[in-house]
């Protein structure tokens, strides 16, 4: 186990390394002799970190014990609602008289009834098991990602908030294997695995015993004081190991991570067509109301010209000029169209120039930091290249930020960018539907969207999106 | 004035042509690729170059690079660039890329021909012509500038048409004033952004572009 890398967080146990070795001398410490070996000294500070953390882990085997006890009453009152039912029904197909029908009539009644409340039941263990999964990885450093298929009606769909029925939510529960897996651990964990969460706190009571008791032996105290000291050594291994006993049944299967994937996929995918199509349907509705309007209107209006030509030479030319003008117009919205569906200074030169034009156009100070050898994927580009637009009209009209940094760079086959402003903050992505936009945008690439913006500023924005990067373009000049 | 124009699209091409003709400037070669722009340039000497933003092979910004290229090979070789669209970025590489003879327009321009050939005799002339268009976005960024915001409207007027690269009788024309209110409006003008006047009109141009681009 000693493998094993150490938890980030603090309050979780680390992996202790050998014992009694002197701390590395730190820089800022006494110079000179004290780095030397024979400035060794005995690591009072080591070993109190050893027990603090090791009273830290008994003291979550104690509440992991409090978790685990109503776990095994749930699950053995659902196992006695589950079982009798499908019992009763084969008991009364198995009976060759009149009795068959009646089982069966009292049967199946019974069963749904049972079924219902179990499923009330299964969903306590679920908020049960949950809670385990997130212990398990703030206290065992082990942590558990959530197996769930996701509640129906829930995805996106049906946005009309209503309920699904009682016959689908049942189907929902009963059906997902994490279901009975969360079961599983109820049992196992509530009947011999909550042994090994409290053993550390069993071994520290029995030391307490052996130094208060009043009529036991030196060698007895001293067995039950080399026990306590023992359980409070073990405890941060013990906990990690009753983590990893509960990852092996809370955790999702391969078959669940990867049901939850596809189910990921086809979302994202349903939603990059969506806005594919709506944009279409934006492009074409601005071709017809505006420059195919203007085009029309300019042919008529050179008809007229051409008509007046002979008899009022003046009209005529003012009727020119007009037609000159609605072209210009018409080019005017093309343009702005264009600038719309893919920036000229993207297709020319990629998203590190594309940002730098967009940031010369905007009334920010803008400091930007660029680091990439090579163009992503263009509908990448693309993604990116808006949602950085939309960030920086986001702290434009909203942030009163005087100083914003872009910083775009590609390590570790991961696309990064991230927009800071000093701003106030506050920025909120439940009530911006740009923020959200820019999340669906992204999700299709499997690119994730995270703010950090605390009110009074500053708000960080980071975007990643996981991409290759072609080599750069050789330039002809 | 002998004129080299690169525009891969034979409609345009053909039409700067014959409207540069009517105006009674020299067209020496009218090519439809940045290589040929070079080879052509090195060959004819012309007054100036026009070139089309997207040019192939690349069909990107391969009209900013040739110009920039030419402008590498024949230093101070004045170049008008046309586009459909206009970027601050290019409007900036092309104004570094040596002081004054440079022109930077939308295609639109050349519907007011008197105005496009105009633009064109200017930058051959080593001055600057600076599409309204990046002007005005330049000046949007500028909102908030304490000193722009202290500029009267007319003054703001002045500027704008100063930053395109309009001499003094080019903006006393356009505003309908005396050229003798030119004068005092850029005077004021300079005085508020705390500008060195300057009686060449190109370096005057190049300082308020130097200084609105902050």
């Amino acid at each position: 186990m000693s493998g094993e890398a150490n938890p980030g967080t603090p309050d979780t146990p680390g992996v202790p390394g050998t014992e009694l070795v002197p701390r590395a001398a730190e820089p800022s410490g006494v110079t000179g002799t004290a780095q030397t070996r024979d400035a060794w000294e005995f690591p009072w500070a080591r070993l109190g970190d050893q027990a603090r953390k090791g009273i830290a882990a008994t003291g979550h085997g104690l509440a992991f014990l409090a978790l685990a006890l109503p776990g095994l009453v749930l699950s053995l009152l659902i196992l006695a609602l589950v079982l009798p039912g499908p019992g009763l029904v084969a008991y009364g197909l198995g009976q060759h008289h009149n009795a068959a029908g009646a089982a069966l009539v009292l049967a199946l009644p019974a069963l749904v009834v049972s079924l219902f409340l179990a499923s009330r039941l299964l969903l306590v263990i679920r908020g049960l098991a949950g809670l385990a999964r997130r212990l398990s990885g703030r206290w065992c450093g082990v942590p558990i990602a959530d197996p769930y298929l996701p509640r129906p009606g829930a995805d996106g769909q049906k946005a009309d908030g209503e309920k699904a029925g009682l016959g689908r939510r049942l189907a929902w529960l009963l059906t997902d294997p994490a279901t009975w897996r969360d079961l599983l651990w109820a049992t196992v964990n509530g009947s011999v695995g909550w042994l090994l969460a409290v053993l550390p706190a069993g071994l520290l009571a029995l030391g307490v015993l052996g130094v208060v008791a009043p009529y036991a032996s030196l060698d007895q105290r001293a067995l039950a004081i080399g026990a306590a000291v023992l359980g409070l050594w073990a405890a941060p291994w013990l906990m990690r190991g009753y983590g990893y006993l509960a990852r092996s049944m809370l955790a999702p299967t391969r078959q669940a991570e990867l049901a939850l994937q596809v189910r990921h996929l086809a979302q994202t995918r349903t939603e990059a067509l969506d806005t594919g199509a709506a944009e279409i349907r934006r492009i074409e509705r601005d071709l017809h109301d505006g420059a195919q309007a203007r085009l029309v209107a300019m042919g008529m209006t050179l008809d007229a010209a051409g008509q007046i030509i002979d008899t009022n030479p003046e009209a005529a030319r003012a009727l020119l000029h007009e037609a000159r003008d609605a072209s210009v117009k018409a080019l005017a919205e093309l343009r702005a169209l264009v600038r719309g569906i893919h920036p000229p200074v993207l297709a020319d030169r990629g998203l590190a120039d594309a940002v730098q034009a967009l940031t010369l156009d905007t009334p920010l100070r803008i400091h930007l930091a660029s680091d990439l050898h090579g163009r992503p994927a263009p509908p990448i580009e693309s993604a990116a290249y808006f949602a950085v637009s939309e960030l920086l009209a986001n702290v434009t009209k909203h942030a009163e930020a005087r100083e914003t940094w872009i910083d775009i760079r590609h390590t570790d086959g991961m696309l990064r960018i991230g927009v800071t402003d000093n701003g106030h903050g506050g920025a909120d992505p439940a009530r911006g539907s740009g923020l959200r936009g820019i999340e669906r945008r992204l999700a299709a690439f499997d690119g994730v969207l995270a703010i950090s913006s605390p009110l009074g500023g500053p708000t960080a924005v980071t975007m990643e999106i996981p991409c290759e990067l072609s080599l750069p373009k050789t330039s002809s000049s | 004035m002998r004129v080299v124009i690169a525009e891969d699209l034979f409609l345009l091409r053909d039409g700067l042509t014959r409207m540069l003709q009517a105006h009674g400037l020299e067209i020496t070669a009218a090519v439809d690729n940045g290589a040929d722009l070079l080879a052509a340039v090195t060959k004819d000497q012309p007054d100036v170059a026009i070139v089309d933003v997207r040019l192939p092979p690349t069909f990107t910004d391969e009209g900013i690079r040739a110009a920039l290229a030419a402008r590498r090979e024949a230093p101070g070789l004045p170049v008008l660039v046309l586009s459909q669209y206009v970027e601050q970025l290019y409007a900036r590489e092309l104004l570094a890329s040596g002081s004054g003879g440079i022109g930077y327009l939308l295609k639109d321009r050349v519907f007011d021909s008197a105005q496009f050939v105009d633009a064109v005799r200017r930058v051959a002339a080593g001055g600057t012509a600076m599409d309204p268009e990046v002007i005005a976005r330049l000046l949007a960024r500028n909102t908030g500038n304490a000193s722009i915001s202290a500029l009267s409207p007319r003054e703001r007027e002045v500027l704008a048409l100063m930053a395109e690269g309009r001499s003094n009788a080019a903006i006393a024309q356009r505003l309908v004033i005396t050229e003798r209110a030119v004068a005092k409006h850029t005077a004021s003008i300079f005085g508020k952004l705390n500008l060195q006047p300057s009686d060449d009109d190109n370096r005057r141009v190049l300082a308020v572009l130097a200084y609105l681009e902050g």
